[in-house]
Parts: C-alpha cells; structure tokens; sequence
C-alpha cells in the first residue's frame, strides 16, 4: 500500500487468510448483532466461517440462514430498522436477487454492510470474477468500495460500518473484492485486537428506530408530492460520504498506521500516460508500471477504491496533467457508448479545459484472466491512439473475435 | 383476557380512523380486531397492497404503532430480522423492552403467492412471530388480478368471464394446511364476523412460542361488485357456506374446529355466498351452470375432509 505510513501498532496477531476469512473475522470483532446471508460462491466462506464463530459461541450475533438473498437483505433491513448492526454478504446472481430490495435498504436509510465477492452474471453461468454484478448496482444508493488486498478487505470492513452509520451519512455500504482472485487467496493479513476493533467501531446509534415508545411509521406510500425529496435527501447524504470517508480513515490510520484514501496514486506524478482501474487489476497494473518506467515509459497507475460516490473533481485534478488515461475496467454495458468506469471518468474530466484522452479497454470478463500483457497492449494501443490523435470509445482485450 | 365487548372496546386502536381504505373494505375491520387481541408493546410489518397504500400516504398515517413496509414479497423476512436484531440487542443488554410482539401483515397475494417462499422460510427457521394474511380473494391492489386465493368461477380482470372461460378454473390454494404442514406450534383461520373466536384465536398465536398463522378472511365491495354493507354478512356466509371454514391446527398435527364451523348441522349453498357479488354473476347463466355445481361439490368435498381431519362426526 502506498500510503502505509509505519508506526507503532497496537498488538494483534498476523494471519494467512483469504479476502472471504478476512472480512468474516472483521465482522465478528464489529461486534455485529445480526447477520442474515444466504450462501453463493465465492462469497460463501464469509457466512460459513461466521457460522462457525456462532457454533463455537464466539459472538452474540443472531445469524439468520436465510432462504434466498431478497430475504437476506429484507431481513437485515428489519434488523437495521429495529436498530440493530447488521450485514449480509452477496455476489453475482445473488447480488441480482437482491436488486429490488437494495434500493429499499438506501431508501430506508439504513446503513447496512454487505460484502460482495464480485462475480460474472448469468448467461452463460460462471462463478469467475468481473464486476458486473456490483457495477449493475452503482445508483442503488450503496456506497461502494473496492479493495485489492486481503488487509484492505479486512481494513475497510470495519470502517464501512463506521461510514455508513454516520448520522449524516445513513446509507448502506458495499465492500467489494474480486471474486476468487482475493476471496479465495491467502494472502498476511493484520488483525487488530478485539478491543481495538470494538473501541473503533463503537455501538450503533440508531435514527429513529421501530419503537413501541414512540411509534414510527416506516416505509410509506410517497407519491408526486414528497418523493422528489426523499431522493434529494439520499443524494445529499452521498455526497457527504466524501468528508466522513476521510474523517473515519484518518481515524483509523491513527490506530493502526493503514489507510488507503479513495484512490491510490501509484507514480503518476509525471506520467503522459495514467493507467486506472480497481481491485486485482490494479495490482497487476502497477508490476507493469514498474516495468515500463524501467523501460523509460511515463507512465502510472490510479487505483479507485471509492466508486460511489465517485470522487469526480478529486480525480479531475488528478488525471489532468496526464495526456492520456487508459481505463481497464471488468464489465460490459451492451449498447452503451463506453463502460461504466470509463463513463464515471469521461464525465470527471469533461469540464477540464485540457482534456487527456481516454481509452477503455473490457478485460476479464467471467474470470478471464488480467495478465501484464494484457495491461502492456492496453498501454501499447493508447500510445499509438495519442500519436494519431484519436481513439475507439472502447475496445476487448483479451478475447476471441 | 376478557371477552366482553365493553372491555374490548376499551384497546387503544391500532388504526386510527382518517385511513383511505374503502368503504365497506374488510381490512379495517380485521385491524382493529387484531388490536384488541394485543397484549402489549407491537411491531407491525406490512407487504405492499392495499392495506399498505391506503394507510400511510406520506405525509399522513393511520397507525399508531410502529410500523414497517420494505416491499410486497418480503415481509416474513422482514419480520424475522426484526425479531432477530430485539433478541440479539435484548441479549447484548441493549433493549429497554423485556419482549416485543413482532406482526407480519400481508394480503393473499403476498401471502400465496409473491411472499410465499419468504414466509416458508421464516417458518422453517422458527421465528417467534405472528403472520396474518388479510385474504380478499384477488390482487384488489392493482385493480383486482386473480391470485392463488381466487376462488374457482371468480372474475377477475386477469381470469375474465367470457363465452369461453368461467372465470378462474383453478382452485384456491389451501393456504392454512399447507402452513400448518411447516409443523409450527399454531395455525387458524379467522374470519371479522365471529369476532369473540378471531380476537381468542390471535391472542392464542401471540402467546405460542415460534411463528403463529393466522388467515383472516376479508371481502373487497371493489373487488367483489358487492355492496359495501354486505361486508360482514358476506364474511358471516363464508363461514356458513364453507367457503373459509373456521378451524384451528396445533403444531401441525392435530385439527381442532372451531365453534362458528362446528355448530353448523350443514353447510348454507354456496350459491348463498356468491349471489351477493357481481364477480360470480356469469355463473348463474346456464352456460355455467355445470361449473357452477361443480365448485359447490369441490366446496363440500373439502368440507368433508376437514371434518374427517378434525374428528367431527
């Protein structure tokens, strides 16, 4: 991690687990008490792993084995609205199960985590990694994180829980890591005394619960007259999530000497071109870097980890030195002008008087694998674009044709 | 608890009056009797439908306890993380509640149909919570479809009645058995008529530890083309007829009828119950006739296996 500044640590133990244990471990010490999951791969270590924590008597929580993930999220809305802490754990075709009631939960304002190991959608059906799942639900309401690490996974964990329950923030959070890539690997991983944890993430306090003292009408009929302001109100609580977002890292960093920021800038100081994308990819990005800058290429890497809200002026002034941004982004959207990162990053930048160029390459889809040189054509074809001055909005990389 | 009317009358009302349910709507009036069976600090959770839309239009509500609606096909789900995160804060000292019922409210299409694998699951996994279906025969919400609860020979606008359909041909599903088969400790039908047996039998489902059932039966005069006075008396034919007989299943195993049903020498024409709606007039033509005869023996031979259940006779 670039930012990872050493300091003295508070003593916890260090581990090898994958991005799945990592982030099960991290609910256990948040204390949670209800997690309501349904199993799909490869998100499924999260909920068995939890599970086992309940057989062993190792946490309070009540664990509700759900019969499918619309009542996963229905039930931690439930749980939420009665004020409890709670989070779920989702992927892919479950994730898309869920669809309807994730609005509910951001509409609701109740800020409940949920950990997503992304995954392909059907069909055909894969379980392999690309990020259609959670980039399908980038305007549900849900602030999304990406991380690259397992420690990140882990890390981020216990701070979504912090974000999403700031009372100027009240939004539900998902903390995504790729599917297999990092769900499935172990990787070291950092792990906090308990105490830490539970000293860090505090008790939930919950905005108007249900309530037998001061009873409360929840989710009503709203109609022409007030629904426009119910969505103001969610937008504007998202747009707060930059500043709690920072607060809460700096917080953090404080305690444990980590943080990540809502994106990483890896050597872009001086680079012609930056080469941005998140999660895994990311990582495999910045060995190329290394290399071509041996090779005497200008070039970096920017890392998003925060994609909503999407830090848009932030990384405006951050790519506009660059002559060229290459977006490698794992996901698909049939019929639209580009892709959905690149969408986000083509808007960022389109007030810039000087604009870079942008090229956009799908990679991976359905777990096909990122390999360096895959990210080094990507680099190669954007090269040539800016010598001939003109770009494809977006192309594949690494398929059949 | 006491069952005399003038204490009865004395519960504070769940349902305020000011609610934009129709004149003559059942619902209400299953509301207020499951208010008088409370028997202290309640949450109610509520599917999508009419129930839903008609109380709580923002700003305004008709409820005077706390209520939730997330969405039409969840509310068992709901329900049970709401009994789970009391339990849990209770546990972690958290809840200034020493115990608070937990109600999920949805109609039949919520209940038989959309909600019916939320509700499955929320049985199976044992949640101490009542569930009541408010069961008005068709999706009356979004302009009267036909459900799972449509009666066999009922119009409706997505089972017309026409030179070639009666109606509906299939029949209802047995709604109450097939919960009961989760083998949970209480199932009931209810029905607003027999008000003294449908407010004991929703204090009996509070009081047993796990998920209770219970399927209150409510006509819809927009549903129905009945009038709106005739509501309860429609509701008083349902029992008589055999069309929501009144019984009571204990952990899924043993069938108890109830005293309205039981005291019944026989069974009233269904043709009693159907003539006071518009939605079964086209089975009094000849056209229908057969169909019609043959709803009134699926109706009795149900009958007979009820009793034969529950050891009448």
């Amino acid at each position: 991690m670039a930012a990872t500044v050493k300091m003295t640590k508070p003593k916890g133990s260090i581990e090898g687990l994958t991005g799945d244990a990592a982030i099960a471990y991290a609910l256990k010490q948040c204390d949670i008490d209800v997690l309501s999951a349904y199993p799909i791969t490869p998100q499924t270590i999260i909920v068995e792993d939890y599970q086992r924590f309940f057989a062993e008597g190792q946490v309070k929580t009540k664990v509700i084995p759900v019969e499918s993930e619309h009542s996963a999220m229905s039930a931690c809305i439930g749980a939420s609205a009665a004020g409890a802490r709670v989070a779920t754990a989702s992927a892919s075709a479950g994730l898309a199960l869920m669809w309807e009631v994730l609005y509910c939960a951001s509409g609701m304002r109740q800020p409940i985590v949920l950990a997503v190991a992304n995954r392909a959608l059907s069909a055909p059906i894969n379980i392999h990694n690309d990020w259609s799942d959670s980039y399908g639900a980038r305007d549900s309401g849900f602030i999304q994180m990406y991380c690259q690490s397992c420690q990140e996974a882990y890390d981020t964990t216990i701070m979504s829980f912090r974000i999403a329950e700031n009372h100027n923030v009240l939004l539900p959070a998902m903390v995504c890591i790729d599917g297999f890539i990092l769900s499935h690997n172990v990787e070291r991983v950092e792990l906090l005394p308990d105490e830490v944890v539970r000293d860090f993430v505090g008790v939930r306090v919950p905005v108007q619960p249900l309530d037998t003292d001061k009873p409360i009408t929840m989710g009503p009929l709203c109609l022409t007259d007030y629904y426009f302001e119910f969505k103001e109100q969610e937008d504007k609580a998202m747009r707060e999530v930059f500043k709690v977002y920072k607060d809460v890292e700096a917080e953090f960093q404080k305690v444990t000497g980590r943080s990540y920021g809502m994106y990483e800038t890896y050597k872009t100081k001086d680079a012609d071109i930056i080469m941005l994308t998140h999660s895994s990819p990311a990582g495999t990005a910045k060995a190329v870097v290394d290399a071509l800058r041996e090779q005497g290429e200008k070039v970096g890497v920017l890392r998003m980890k925060l994609f909503r809200p999407f830090p848009a002026a932030e990384l405006a002034k951050e790519l506009s030195s660059a002559k060229a941004v290459a977006v490698f982004e794992k996901c698909l959207s049939f019929g639209a002008p580009t892709n959905p990162l690149a969408l986000e990053v083509r808007t960022a930048l389109y007030d810039l008087p000087k604009k870079p160029m942008v090229t956009d390459f799908v990679v991976g889809l359905g777990g096909r694998d990122v390999p360096p040189a895959t990210i080094v054509e990507g680099y190669n074809k954007t090269k040539q674009y800016l010598e001939k001055g003109k770009a494809p909005l977006y192309e594949t990389l690494g398929v059949r044709k | 608890m006491s069952m005399k009317l003038k204490d009865l009358l004395q519960a504070p009302e769940v349902l305020g009056s000011g609610h934009r349910m129709c004149a003559g709507c059942g619902a209400p009036t299953v509301m207020k009797l499951m208010g008088m069976s409370l028997r202290g600090p309640t949450i109610v959770c509520n599917a999508t439908g009419c129930l839903e839309v008609a109380t709580t239009i923002y700003p305004y509500t008709a409820w005077k306890v706390p209520w939730i609606h997330v969405a039409f096909e969840n509310v068992a789900a709901v329900a049970s993380g709401i009994v789970e995160g009391i339990n849990a804060m209770q546990e972690k000292g958290r809840y200034k509640q020493e115990h608070v019922d937990v109600i999920a409210l949805g109609g039949d299409g919520g209940t038989f149909d959309i909600g019916f694998g939320a509700l499955s699951g929320a049985l199976e996994r044992g949640h101490d919570f009542v569930y009541m279906v408010y069961d008005n025969g068709a999706y009356q919400n979004t302009g009267i479809q036909r459900s799972g609860a449509t009666l066999p020979g009922q119009e409706t606008t997505t089972s017309w009645a026409g030179k070639a359909e009666p109606g509906k041909r299939q029949r209802k599903k047995p709604i109450a058995e097939i919960v009961a088969a989760h083998r949970i400790p209480y199932v009931a039908t209810v029905d607003p008529f027999h008000y003294r047996d449908f407010i004991t039998k929703f204090r009996k489902a509070l009081e047993v530890e796990g998920p209770a059932f219970i399927h209150a039966f409510s006509p819809c005069p927009r549903g129905w083309r009945s009038e709106s006075s005739k509501t309860i008396e429609l509701a008083r034919l349902a029992v008589e007829t055999g069309i929501h007989p009144l019984y009571e299943i204990i952990d899924g195993e043993q069938y108890i009828m109830s005293g309205p049903s039981k005291s019944l020498k026989e069974l009233k024409p269904v043709d009693e119950f159907m003539k006071l709606q518009g939605q079964f007039k086209h089975l009094f033509t000849p056209q229908w006739e057969d169909f019609r005869k043959q709803v009134q023996q699926q109706i009795t031979a149900d009958w007979e296996l009820l009793k034969k259940k529950c050891g009448v006779e």
